[in-house]
């Protein structure tokens, strides 16, 4: 198997978070009854026409810019043509030779063998397209239908040159890129409502081979982990027909999720001829420099750029920086807090702390979390200021997990609450060392270890009251004092 | 006297003038159609109940002077224009309970102006042929003798506009489908420059070369009924936002010193004798009232053709494409896959001239020969357009015959594509260049059957070929159609 070296390259397509379609003005949006997100134009009636959505063409050129993509200034819209009964006008408006970016670069991070690896991946292409339909096979009554709300719904296509080697190298890829669009707010890249997936075509050579061997394409994969199942059986695949002497064919191959395997679905031969041209609805594009440079600026705060500022803005370490950056949503929760609460070490520190912790048990999702980024940052603020016991902000943070809202107020209703009451302090010790004579006879007999016990029995009594440094000291002062 | 033979503009100050009410005008129109379509076969669809509530709606408007140019007019739209309720079927079995809902923008203006709808007229299938005997439903015939085609395909409309079975008529033009049966029907044509009229609800055939017109009785009607429907339309991103000059602002001015270009291929071999002595002597007329007369040449004339049919074909066979049966149109009872099961629609629904073209446009765009047929055409588009550029450098407007022949017989030329497809030269280099251009009739031959001529315009100038029609028309009698 090692005798080969596998050669992978990938199409990203990612619906764009538009409001709209890319050409009509019915809502872009995830979901809906079935049907109840079309209108005539995006059902291909007969006279309708598409108008271009200008913010898809922006967004496109922003994720271009994300990916370091050149922008071409003069781009073009085509048509693809092809039967399928979830494209109800039988062609898509796609582009073919005026996409509106190319020539990027997507650096990767990931692990292999144990060891940590970087890569430049270069983009060939990205290119606005429209997404088609869905369909609903029944097989009971032996019929399929059609929902037509995801026709027309915006679509980038990114294309990378076949520079990958492994699955890991393309899984970290396409988890860069869900990033990077995430960040450049143009995707929400959530796999599983198919609003980012990616076809896989992959072949294999010998090291001594000079041209790439016959690849395959596999269509569709809808999560990371299908990305990876299918390339790493694929790669297996190829080899060993080639180690048999046979060859690969060059055809489109459907994963199989649950069996982990890819199977023959339509050869070379049968491929569609598109019968591209170019699209006589839609003006082509022209951007001027200004124009571009005015949707360069509004692009947000991307990965990179932010990593930088958590390590030199926030004193962050790099690891703490990538580990919050790498998931937007957490960065951006920390942002908030950090807003709330200028403590970003502080705050870094507890979410890797508490909040993974429960992240990781389960019990909370990022996603749709119970209490805000603001209460949290009150949180850290008042263990920070010793307004509660660290020990104690555990509890309420547990309790905040579950049912939510305002920490102080939690803290003062388990008594949690610090008021540093010296007089208080000094009644309960007297009381402590009064009901437990015979113990502190014994430390005052140089029995050293009972203090813990006393101890112990004091930071009981007066939970919430001030912290147990404070009741060390006053509990220490008393008993020389005896 | 007869209302229905009168221009929009008398119409206009009769119903103004309470002379005449909107539903009498409009019940003249209904009694004509009803006495003369069946043999002319014009309309696929008269909606006679609902012209009758139109026309009340129009007389309140004139009643609370509320007037407007086109308000209270009957007018008959071409049935590949949507209209919101009402049948749509492109002459074709594949929509042929096809009901839209929607209008075109086309026919939102319209309505918005008070328009009387009599009913939707026949055409070519798809607005593919110019005979409009490829019509699955009503095969026109000619105002003029009912044994020769109407041309086409706005043919049902031309033959309309000709036996006065409406005021005027909205056609659509790809190649021609305005002007050449406005030629063979005796009337007025204009396709306005590409880009000027919303193309939205016009059921596409060829997008990059489609434009929308009116059909009507004088070129000073079809400035009017332009007026109301041209200007730029969000839902169509191909029309111009360019200022829309009113179009009868230089109706009756003098053409004195108008330079009127005349391409010496346009007037070679394969246009009729006929035609050819009716159009010079048009150009003479022109001369004798002070236009100053150009020779000039242009050479990719004889590649026109077949640049258009291969531009219009694959362009067509990607519009056409919608038409599987799935979400509406004909559907097959036939077929046990999807693949089957839309085959046997579009082969069931289709007619032979559509098939034609769809196989022609896909043989086109197919890979391998794409560059040899989609990419040449696309070339000689461009050498067309600069050939126009260069005429337009020393004259205002160029003039043609707009067809070879006169209206021929209703079974002559249909066995032979190719022959039909040829007579199409003097047309369809307009659609090429988006130019506008206008065709009216200069005469009529031996056997009274007018021919028409083309007067082509600078992109956006439609206001100078009205003009010039215009001039031309004021000194023409027109003779009636024998119907």
């Amino acid at each position: 198997m090692s005798a080969y070296i596998p050669v992978i390259g990938l199409e990203v397509h990612a619906e764009l978070l538009t409001k709209s379609k890319v050409f009509c003005t019915c809502s872009a949006e995830f979901g809906g009854g079935k049907n109840s997100r079309c209108c005539p134009v995006c059902s291909g009636m007969p006279g309708t026409l598409p108008v271009i959505n200008q913010t898809a063409v922006e967004y496109a050129v922003k994720a271009g810019f994300a990916m370091g993509c050149d922008i071409n200034k003069f781009s073009v819209f085509d048509r693809k043509n092809y039967f399928y009964p979830d494209l109800p006008k039988a062609y898509q408006i796609s582009q073919l030779n005026l996409p509106l970016c190319i020539n990027g670069t997507v650096p990767i991070e990931y692990e292999e063998d144990g060891v940590k690896k970087t890569k430049n991946i270069r983009i060939n292409r990205i290119h606005l397209e429209e997404d088609a339909g869905k369909l609903i096979h029944d097989d009971l009554n032996g019929v399929s239908l059609a929902d037509y709300n995801r026709c027309g719904v915006p679509l980038i296509e990114i294309v990378t040159e076949p520079d990958m080697s492994s699955a890991a190298e393309a899984k970290a890829f396409v988890e860069k890129v869900s990033l990077l669009l995430q960040y450049a707010g143009v995707c929400d890249c959530k796999m599983e409502q198919g609003s980012i997936r990616a076809d896989v075509n992959v072949s294999i050579m010998k090291p001594t081979d000079t041209e790439f061997g016959t690849r395959t394409e596999m269509k569709n994969l809808n999560s990371i982990k299908a990305i990876g199942r299918a390339i790493d059986f694929e790669i297996y695949r190829q080899g060993k027909l080639l180690d048999m002497g046979q060859k690969v064919v060059q055809e489109t191959r459907r994963f199989d999720d649950n069996r982990g395997e890819t199977k023959a679905m339509r050869s070379k031969e049968n491929a569609h001829d598109y019968r591209y041209f170019p699209e006589p609805d839609i003006l082509q594009v022209n951007f001027t420099d200004e124009q571009l440079d005015a949707i360069k600026k509004s692009l947000p705060e991307l990965p990179a750029q932010r990593i930088e500022r958590y390590i030199n803005s926030y004193g962050l370490s790099e690891g703490d920086a990538k580990i919050l950056v790498n998931t937007k949503i957490l960065s951006d929760f920390f942002d908030t807090a950090v807003g709330a609460y200028n403590n970003p070490k502080s705050i870094c520190n507890f979410i890797n702390g508490e909040l993974m912790r429960r992240l990781n048990l389960g019990e909370i999702v990022l996603e749709n979390l119970p209490f805000t980024a603001e209460q949290f940052a009150k949180l850290v603020e008042m263990g920070d200021t010793e307004k509660i016991s660290k020990n104690d902000a555990k509890d309420v943070f547990r309790e905040m997990s579950e049912k939510g809202g305002d920490p102080e107020t939690i803290a003062k209703e388990k008594g949690l609450l610090i008021t540093n009451d010296l007089g208080k302090v000094a009644e309960v010790i007297d009381k402590v060392l009064a009901d437990n004579g015979k113990a502190v006879d014994q430390y005052k007999g140089g029995d050293m270890k009972v203090f813990g016990f006393i101890m112990g029995q004091c930071t009981k009594a007066l939970k919430g009251v001030c912290t147990p440094k404070v009741i060390k000291e006053e509990l220490e002062k008393k008993l020389k004092s005896l | 006297m007869d209302v229905t033979s009168l221009k929009i503009g008398d119409m206009r100050s009769m119903l103004d003038k309470k002379e005449i009410s909107v539903s009498e005008l409009t019940d003249a129109y209904l009694d004509r159609i009803n006495a003369v379509d069946g043999k002319l076969e014009s309309y696929i669809t008269v909606t006679a109940d609902a012209a009758k509530k139109a026309a009340e709606k129009a007389q309140e408007k004139i009643n609370k002077g509320e007037s407007s140019p086109l308000c209270g007019i009957p007018l008959a739209i071409k049935d590949n224009i949507c209209t919101d309720g009402v049948k749509t079927t492109c002459a074709s079995k594949m929509l042929e309970n096809f009901i839209p809902p929607y209008n075109a923008t086309v026919m939102d203006r319209l309505e918005n102006e008070g328009i009387v709808m009599l009913g939707k007229t026949s055409m070519d299938e798809f607005a593919m042929g110019g005979s409009t005997q490829t019509s699955a439903f009503k095969k026109t015939k000619n105002p003029y003798d009912l044994e020769r085609v109407p041309g086409g395909s706005s043919g049902g409309s031309a033959a309309a506009v000709g036996a006065s079975l409406c005021a005027a008529a909205i056609g659509s033009d790809t190649g021609g489908s305005i002007r050449q049966p406005s030629s063979f029907c005796g009337v007025t044509g204009l396709k306005p420059t590409y880009g000027r009229v919303s193309r939205y609800g016009l059921v596409a055939f060829a997008s990059s070369l489609d434009q929308i017109g009116p059909i009507a009785k004088s070129a000073a009607d079809c400035a009017v009924i332009l007026n109301a429907i041209s200007g730029y339309d969000s839902h169509d991103g191909t029309s111009s936002r360019n200022d829309v000059p009113d179009f009868t602002a230089k109706i009756g001015q003098d053409v004195k010193g108008m330079k009127i270009a005349l391409p010496k291929e346009f007037y070679a071999d394969g246009i009729d004798d006929d035609v050819r002595t009716a159009v010079l002597k048009a150009a003479d007329y022109y001369k004798s009232i002070g236009a100053e007369l150009i020779d000039c040449s242009m050479p990719s004339l004889k590649y026109a053709v077949a640049a258009y049919y291969l531009i219009s074909s694959a362009e067509a066979s990607s519009n056409l494409s919608r038409y599987d049966g799935i979400k509406y149109g004909h559907r097959s009872e036939e077929g046990e896959s999807f693949n089957e099961l839309i085959a046997n629609s579009r082969r069931e629904g289709f007619g032979e001239e559509v098939k034609r073209r769809i196989m022609l446009g896909n043989y086109a765009l197919s890979s391998g020969y794409y560059d040899a047929y989609y990419g040449k055409a696309m070339a000689l588009k461009q050498k067309i357009r600069e050939e126009y550029e260069q005429i337009f450098t020393c004259c205002d407007v160029i003039l043609t015959p707009t067809a070879p022949t006169v209206a021929y017989g209703l079974h002559e030329n249909i066995s032979d594509p190719a022959k039909m497809y040829q007579a199409d030269i003097c047309t369809v280099t307009v659609n090429i260049a988006s130019l506008p251009a206008i065709s009216t009739t200069c005469g009529y031959d031996s056997n009274d059957m007018p021919i028409g001529m083309s007067i082509i315009g600078k992109k956006w100038d439609e206001a100078t070929i009205i003009q010039a029609a215009d001039a031309y028309e004021k000194n023409f009698v027109r003779q009636n159609a024998a119907i």
